[in-house]
């Protein structure tokens, strides 16, 4: 979905945490309180990049009920040219950012009667704030936490020391320990959910033990963020109009269209509403649908396109409008 | 400006009327002269001044009369209040929302004063003045949803998400057209909408879900519906079916323009912060033919919808014994002459 309201933020503080890990704290530059948050929740960070705007999502990890500052943390993502070098080697203190609403993606079940956290490396973030949830809301929970070494891994010594070493299992691969997930989801009791959050290996060696034990797939939780809106900028041809007009990376056709003083009619601008539909007459190249409202074939057809969400890759595209 | 209160009655002598000034801002859903479902989701931006639109959660000269026949519902029926347990930090969301747009939209009514987790609360209309603990449930006198419910026109549901898909968890509905709290809570979006006709098989519901799971704070959307009531009565209730199921009997070619009433929803939904659950306000407007003909193009427009309306919708409205006669008697304010686009009066 295109156009998330925003919200401007300073960074307050940046720090190292561990081994190539920064932990970034925002505050409003007006000193207005922060929207609160649910644990698991992100926020779509964007950042001037000499002139290249880049947009990642963080989970947030401060405490959800302090509205006074936001906290992400950063891994500083191998052979990077992109945000995670930008925040680690450019940003500082006082420098002014723009964040998305938080969005989440990952909540907890609300109704869970114990919950198993699974994290690996910088995939503890997203279960600092959930941790801080159950224990506000008393209830069971337990983290178990895979790391490179003790200097790659971040905040353990601190959740240790917080929620006792019977709910916070740190494992160090340097050290040849292993994370039993297999052992682990055995045997636990009915209303338990699991949720992991780490490497594509860790999640997936997650699934397969929940599906061989047996486990509600409604039980098992794996983080998400959203899907960055935008994508590649192209041109459109609009017909009827006489023009083309440019749909930059973050914005969508319709966007562009309105920009150029255009009235294309439009309701939901989330792709289900119908009213934006917009029939095709030249596409060289290929037609990108995020719609819910064309069908199957509809999209396959490629003579529509919903315009408040859809994009397109290639070199020619022609719409009637 | 401050809003003048009608002293006013939905139930027995039935003493509901709106004044010119409100008929103007009556939500006429109508954008063209036949009705049919559709996705029919919008952002919910505040719109011009004079409008239902100016502030987010909107308050008008029925405030306090509502207010009183809400309080009356639920002596008599507690169960139109319900909250699972989980829901609790959503009935929070619940409040925060509607004392901070409700601040916001009329502060010469209400106003919230906040001094960290103390509250201090004041809704001049009802003559309360209350100060408690956000979080602490037993520093006010009722749930946080119902707290709050008591002192907002419109019914509330609170909608958790979980397994792709949304669970009517927590409610408070005492002005409902024909369904029931008592019945639906716990179910999905899908079961909750199983009696609806026909918009099952067009895939409005699939898409509906899909638009609303991904609902993002700070980006509350809406949409209308619409149905008629016969006499301007609140609450519909099945519960309360043996009360006014009877009054759609009582329809004459004499007495249409009195006693049957546009019903129209506006129901807003909102991503609610702290537990990621959905607030769905489906605030209800009432307006007699009488008050919609003082308006030419909605007296036009209304009458071929009505006179166009599919059967199933007539039946699932509920109108079936009375629609005939009212399109009658709308034929009379009815020149033929084109309508203008948009819903607005001319
Ligand atoms: C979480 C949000 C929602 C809640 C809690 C809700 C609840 C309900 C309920 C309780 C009914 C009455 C069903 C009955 O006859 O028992 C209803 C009817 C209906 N709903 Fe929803 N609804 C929601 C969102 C939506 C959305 C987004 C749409 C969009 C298309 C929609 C479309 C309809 C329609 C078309 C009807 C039939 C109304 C009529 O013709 O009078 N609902 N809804
Ligand atoms: S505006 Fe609703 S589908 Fe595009």
């Amino acid at each position: 979905m295109s156009a998330t309201s925003t919200i401007p933020v300073r960074v307050s503080e940046i720090e190292p945490v561990a081994e190539s890990i920064k932990r970034v704290r925002l505050e409003r530059p007006d000193g207005r309180p922060l929207p609160p948050f649910s644990p698991g929740a992100h926020v779509v960070v964007s950042m001037n990049d000499g002139g290249r705007i880049r947009r990642n999502p963080y989970s947030l990890m401060s405490e959800p009920d302090d509205r006074g500052y936001y906290a992400i943390s950063v891994l500083r993502a191998e052979k990077s040219r992109g945000g995670s070098a930008f925040i680690h080697d450019v940003l500082k203190a006082g420098d002014e950012l723009t964040i998305s609403h938080p969005v989440n993606l990952f909540p907890a079940d609300k109704r869970g009667r114990k919950h198993i956290l699974i994290a690996g490396g910088i995939g503890i973030t997203p279960f600092i704030a959930m941790m801080a949830g159950f224990a506000r809301d008393n209830v069971p929970f337990e983290l178990h936490y895979a790391m490179r070494s003790r200097a790659h891994g971040a905040y353990w010594r601190d959740l240790v020391a917080s929620y006792g070493a019977h709910r916070i299992k740190p494992y160090f691969s340097a050290e040849y320990q292993v994370l039993p997930v297999a052992t682990l989801l055995e045997n636990q009791p009915l209303g338990t959910h699991v949720y992991v959050c780490g490497p594509d290996r860790l999640t997936d060696c997650v699934l397969d033990a929940a599906r061989n034990t047996g486990w509600p797939a409604a039980n098992v939780h794996t983080e998400r963020f959203l899907a960055p809106a935008g994508g590649k900028p192209f041109d459109v041809e609009l017909i009827r109009s006489g023009i083309t007009v440019h749909v930059g990376e973050h914005e969508s056709i319709l966007e562009a269209v309105e920009a150029a003083g255009i009235d294309a009619p439009c309701l939901c601008r989330g792709g289900a509403c119908g009213q934006c539909e917009t029939s095709v007459i030249a596409c060289d190249g290929q037609l990108l649908h995020h719609d819910v409202y064309l069908s199957d074939d509809e999209k396959a057809g490629g003579r529509k396109i919903m315009i408040c969400v859809s994009r397109f890759e290639g070199t020619r595209l022609s719409l009637d409008l | 400006m401050a809003i003048m209160f009608r002293q006013e009655t939905f139930r027995d002598d039935f003493t509901y009327r709106n004044s010119p000034a409100n008929i103007h801002r009556f939500p006429f859903p109508f954008d063209r002269d036949e009705y049919a479902y559709s996705v029919n989701i919008e952002p919910h931006v505040p719109g011009r001044k004079g409008t239902i639109y100016e502030s987010l959660i909107d308050v008008d000269e029925h405030y306090v009369a509502e207010m009183a026949d809400r309080a009356l519902v639920l002596k008599e029926d507690p169960l139109r209040y319900q909250a699972l347990p989980h829901m609790m930090q959503a009935q929070w969301d619940v409040l925060e929302l509607l004392m901070e747009q409700q601040a916001a939209g009329y502060p010469e009514h209400f106003s919230l004063t906040r001094n960290g987790d103390r509250w201090r609360w004041i809704n001049r209309p009802l003559g309360i003045d209350d100060t408690f603990t956000f979080g602490a449930r037993e520093t006010l006198p009722y749930e946080p949803l119902e707290y709050i419910g008591r002192q907002t026109q419109g019914d509330l549901c609170i909608v958790d998400q979980r397994d792709n898909n949304l669970w009517m968890d927590a409610g408070l509905v005492t002005t409902q057209a024909d369904w029931s709290l008592d019945f639906d809570v716990g179910m999905n979006f899908m079961e909750w909408h199983g009696p609806v006709p026909l918009a099952h098989g067009m895939g409005i519901f699939d898409r509906a879900l899909k638009f609303l799971l991904n609902l993002q704070l700070g980006q509350p959307v809406r949409r209308f519906n619409w149905t008629m009531t016969v006499n301007p009565r609140l609450d519909t209730s099945p519960e309360n079916y043996h009360k006014w199921g009877r009054d759609r009997t009582t329809v004459t070619p004499v007495n249409v323009g009195r006693k049957v009433h546009l019903r129209v929803e506006l129901q807003t939904l909102w991503r609610l912060p702290r537990s990621n659950a959905m607030l769905f306000v489906i605030r209800c407007y009432l307006m007699s033919m009488e008050e919609l003909v003082t308006v030419p193009k909605w007296a036009r427009r209304f009458h071929r919808v009505l006179k166009t309306l599919p059967q199933e919708l007539v039946d699932y409205k509920g109108m079936t014994r009375y629609r005939d006669t009212t399109v009658e008697w709308l034929s009379r304010h009815d020149d033929g002459a084109p309508t203008s686009p948009g819903i607005w009066p001319d």
